[in-house]
């Protein structure tokens, strides 16, 4: 039984999709942040990638400036509204927060820090500009949590930056990848417009850099390049019938959703493949379209999921049932998918076995695969002197982001091997600075 | 099952808990409403001569997320007819024969002051409660605090209602004054039979930061008020105290100054009160408040073991000294339970940058560490701490010795230069004030690394714009 009827319109697609970090109204805003202790050396701040100061913003809401608050979350972290949303906050900020060691409900710092931050977007109210123009270009790869950090940390320093985007718009995974009950459209591209009216930064939308030769025309043309590339296409399976019709990657399905909302159809009977945050957000969403049954297949038990177990208990909520220790052998059907063949496994000294004989069909008409991105390594292999670690990321100066070709830098998940949007965040922040003192030689 | 019920200075009341004279007694509807939810009493508000009031005329005090724990008005006597609120004192005295119906009273000639407790009484009040403490409008005519605040005129205002009076008369007394035991003196010179405090505190309970005025604002503008509510109690306490000890006062006492629940009843009877009155809270939460205030007053007296209120009226007030008479040998440190501590660390802060730098970091657990050698026993620590009885002052003297300062004044045993080695601060350890340098760690945050481009309208333009 769906838990959740089929949305037809926008509407309905609203409804289903209602956000779970809801914003708080002014008095809510009041009543929460008068709870904050202002610890000293807050273990919130430390929880942060981005290292917001955390009591410091609250205790402005409280004290009525909003603004000010704002002020605080951005000078830390440019995504600040997104990072209110969808940071995973329960094991980082509100899970270093002192009251769970007093078994009292922790300070809601993620809705608190959207609260601001919505305040100040919405008011239009400037609270950054560039820096004096100080003669020298940067070219951003990619529009994504990184590329625009990276934008606007430039900016505020006096560059000029051109920054080339595969899509039709901002924000990357923000707008493309998070569950829409996380954040909505309409809150992503705000922040995005916010900050681009702020930082001056030129976007070129739909213009994926893909060839060496437009590698050496930026390369010409700029002072360095900051990759902001992310990561690929969803994994294949190299598994027979995976090209099934219904047969489609966690990736791509949770992009059509993003952007076509309820025009999207799931299957009667959805069978997701994965353990890890973006299988939990493939489950969840498919129940939210209107999926009869989801089932969440994992190759290991459920508590060697890769899922941050809020994810999983978000799934459960929405009627998504777990099928464990069951590895897929083959995605059957006829043009379309039918079913997934599964063999059961056993884990044995850490290491999955198949148990032979055991094998049985899932039947159902959609096949999610979350198993995982793949590295754009092919790209990546048209940047001379560009180099990898074994599992396709990005080589880099921890401290500068400076990768092996000293033109080039890198930040966000092409680097961290795909993190957070709060890791990009931070990471690039610190790497245009690295781009800044490599550039004026300090 | 405890006995309630009073007898004040020869006015009867089935509980301490009386509404004080303002607003929730302007009118016989309020007060027989108020008696039928419970209340022992209530003063009516002031009746005296014709006034017009302002509209806009309270301001609250709030506390983060906690509304009116201040609160002032600005708002005269009754504005209702004399005659009015004398036959609604009758009618509720007909229909509450055994409640308190004090009325309270502000005229200003020996005539007025006359006629007016006449009329009260012969519309049947229980008591009189003169009204010199209102510390606005009023007494820029002459009357309420300007009475209150000058002992020898309050005396004879005194002294001319005693003439006429056949009922109790209670002097309310203003707290806008240096020492309340001297209008409370100048009371009992006059003849009263009690009195009450405190009235309100001048006040400005805060400033519009666009409209650059006081509140409450009457068209732009606004004056002092009378500040009540549950941050005044500490003020009441003591003057209540001051009154209760003073043995040329010797008068009943009604306590009167931010009580909205028992134990505030309970504070103010410990230090001399033998009835209470209420205002601001039965504003703000109406008057359902008593069930809580009369039941846990019974409660509490059950557990003590008090028959009747005067079982424990002034009982705290032996314990209350000058503090000359404290023990110099008594001596408490603080100790933090590490299984309790959740921690915030607001302790170490707040004893390195309030107190005397006697708690530390520690490697490897957020729980700090009390440096017993530097803890003075200051409690700071205990009262920032947000965790119940996690950190907890001990005794660390054998209770063996008692020596006060007054007691060294005498045996001529006090330091008299700050080399003296009796001297108190000589030999504690502070940290070399360079070392103070470089530890606030808020510069140091990753995020924090800079502000770049603040553009002059990142400020906001008005607190309004900051507030919405």
């Amino acid at each position: 039984m769906a838990e959740y009827p089929t949305p037809t319109t926008e509407q309905e697609f609203a409804a289903n999709f209602a956000q779970i970090k809801p914003l708080m109204s002014n008095t809510e805003a009041l009543y929460e942040s008068s709870r904050c202790l202002f610890c000293f050396d807050a273990p919130c701040i430390k929880a942060c990638p981005s290292g917001i100061d955390i009591p410091q913003f609250i205790r402005q809401i409280n004290s009525g400036n909003t603004t000010g608050a704002a002020k605080t979350i951005y000078e830390a972290n440019y995504f600040g509204n997104a990072c209110g949303k969808v940071c995973p906050t329960e094991v980082l900020c509100e899970g270093a927060c002192v009251y769970n060691l007093n078994e009292q409900k922790p300070i809601e710092i993620g809705r608190l820090q959207s609260h601001a931050t919505r305040k100040v977007i919405d008011s239009g109210k400037q609270l950054f500009a560039p820096g004096a123009a100080n003669g020298r270009k940067v070219a951003v790869i990619g529009a994504g949590p990184a590329g625009i950090s990276a934008a606007c940390e430039l900016r505020a320093l006096g560059y000029e930056v051109d920054v080339f985007e595969a899509r039709a718009q901002p924000s990357g995974l923000t707008l493309y990848g998070v569950a829409p009950y996380k954040i909505t459209n309409a809150e992503t591209l705000a922040e995005m417009d916010y900050l681009q009216m702020q930082f001056g930064y030129r976007v070129h939308y739909n213009q994926r850099i893909g060839s060496r030769e437009e590698l050496a025309a930026l390369e010409e043309a700029y002072d360095a390049i900051f990759l902001g590339i992310g990561l690929g296409a969803t994994n294949a399976l190299l598994l027979p019938g995976e090209e099934r019709q219904n047969c489609v990657g966690a990736v791509e399905f949770i992009e059509q959703l993003r952007i076509g909302h309820e025009q999207v159809q799931v299957g009667r009977k959805v069978v997701v493949l994965g353990g890890g945050n973006t299988a939990m957000d493939a489950a969840s969403e498919s129940a939210r379209m209107g999926a009869q049954d989801v089932v969440l297949a994992y190759r290991r038990g459920k508590d060697e999921m890769g899922a941050y177990e809020f994810e999983y208990d978000l799934a459960k909520a929405v009627g998504v049932k777990g099928l464990f220790n069951v590895a897929p052998v083959e995605i059957v059907g006829n043009g379309k998918v039918e079913g997934v063949r599964f063999i059961r496994t056993a884990t044995v000294d850490g290491q999955v076995q198949v148990v032979p004989g055991s094998e049985f069909v899932e039947p159902c008409d959609m096949v999610i695969k979350a198993t995982g991105q793949a590295k754009q390594t092919h790209f990546l292999h048209l940047i001379p002197g560009l180099q990898l670690d074994g599992k396709g990321r990005i080589v880099a100066d921890a401290r500068t982001g400076q990768t092996t070709n000293p033109k080039y830098f890198a930040s966000g998940d092409a680097l961290n091997g795909g993190a957070e949007v709060v890791n990009a965040a931070a990471e690039a922040k610190q790497t245009a600075r690295g781009i800044h003192a490599f550039l004026s030689g300090n | 099952m405890p006995d309630l019920s009073i007898n004040f200075a020869g006015i009867k009341s089935p509980n301490p808990f009386w509404l004080a004279s303002a607003p929730p007694t302007n009118s016989g509807y309020q007060v027989m409403k108020a008696f039928d939810a419970g209340w022992g009493g209530a003063v009516w508000k002031t009746l005296g001569v014709p006034v017009v009031n302002v509209s806009s005329r309270y301001g609250g005090v709030n506390y983060r997320d906690k509304r009116l724990i201040g609160f002032n008005n600005i708002e005269l006597i009754s504005d209702r007819p004399l005659a009015d609120n004398l036959r609604e004192i009758e009618e509720v005295k007909k229909r509450f024969p055994n409640h308190a119906v004090i009325a309270s009273l502000m005229v200003q000639s020996r005539q007025e002051w006359h006629d007016i407790v006449r009329d009260v009484q012969n519309a049947g009040s229980d008591g009189i409660e003169l009204n010199f403490g209102c510390p606005h409008g009023m007494c820029e005519r002459g009357m309420g605090s300007a009475v209150g605040q000058e002992p020898e005129v309050l005396r004879t205002i005194v002294e001319w209602v005693m003439e006429v009076a056949r009922i109790p008369v209670i002097v309310k007394l203003t707290p806008n004054i240096s020492d309340i035991t001297e209008p409370a003196r100048a009371a009992r010179a006059g003849g009263a039979d009690a009195i009450s405090l405190i009235n309100t505190i001048q006040s400005i309970v805060g400033v519009d930061l666009d409209r650059f005025a006081p509140y409450p604002i009457v068209d732009g503008q606004g004056s002092n008020g009378g500040y009540c509510g549950p941050a005044v109690k500490p003020i009441a306490l003591n003057m209540v105290k001051n009154c209760a000890q003073d043995p040329d006062v010797r008068l009943p006492i009604s306590g009167i100054g931010g009580i909205e629940n028992w134990r505030d009843a309970a504070e103010h009877i410990l230090l001399g009160a033998s009835s209470v009155q209420v205002c601001t809270a039965a504003m703000h939460f109406g008057f359902g408040i008593i069930r809580e205030m009369t039941a846990g007053l019974e409660q509490y007296m059950t557990e003590k073991g008090f028959n009747t209120i005067y079982d424990f009226v002034g009982k705290a007030l032996p314990n209350v000294r000058h503090w000359e008479d404290l023990n110099l040998k008594y001596k408490v440190t603080a100790s933090i339970n590490e299984d309790k501590c959740i921690g915030c660390q607001l302790c170490y802060t707040a004893c390195e940058d309030g107190a005397h730098q006697a708690i530390r970091l520690q490697e490897g657990t957020r729980t700090p560490a009390i440096i017993e050698e530097n803890c003075v026993g200051c409690n700071l620590c205990s009262l920032v701490c947000p965790v119940e009885e996690c950190i907890t002052m001990e005794r660390r003297d054998d209770g063996t010795q008692h020596l006060t300062w007054k007691e060294r004044t005498e045996a001529n045993d006090i330091p008299v230069t700050f080399n003296d080695e009796r001297a108190g601060g000589l030999h504690h350890w502070v940290p070399e004030p360079s070392a103070a340098l470089g530890k606030e760690r808020h510069k140091t945050l990753p995020g924090k690394a800079r502000a770049l481009g603040s553009p002059e309208d990142a400020v906001a333009k008005t607190a309004s714009d900051v507030v919405s």
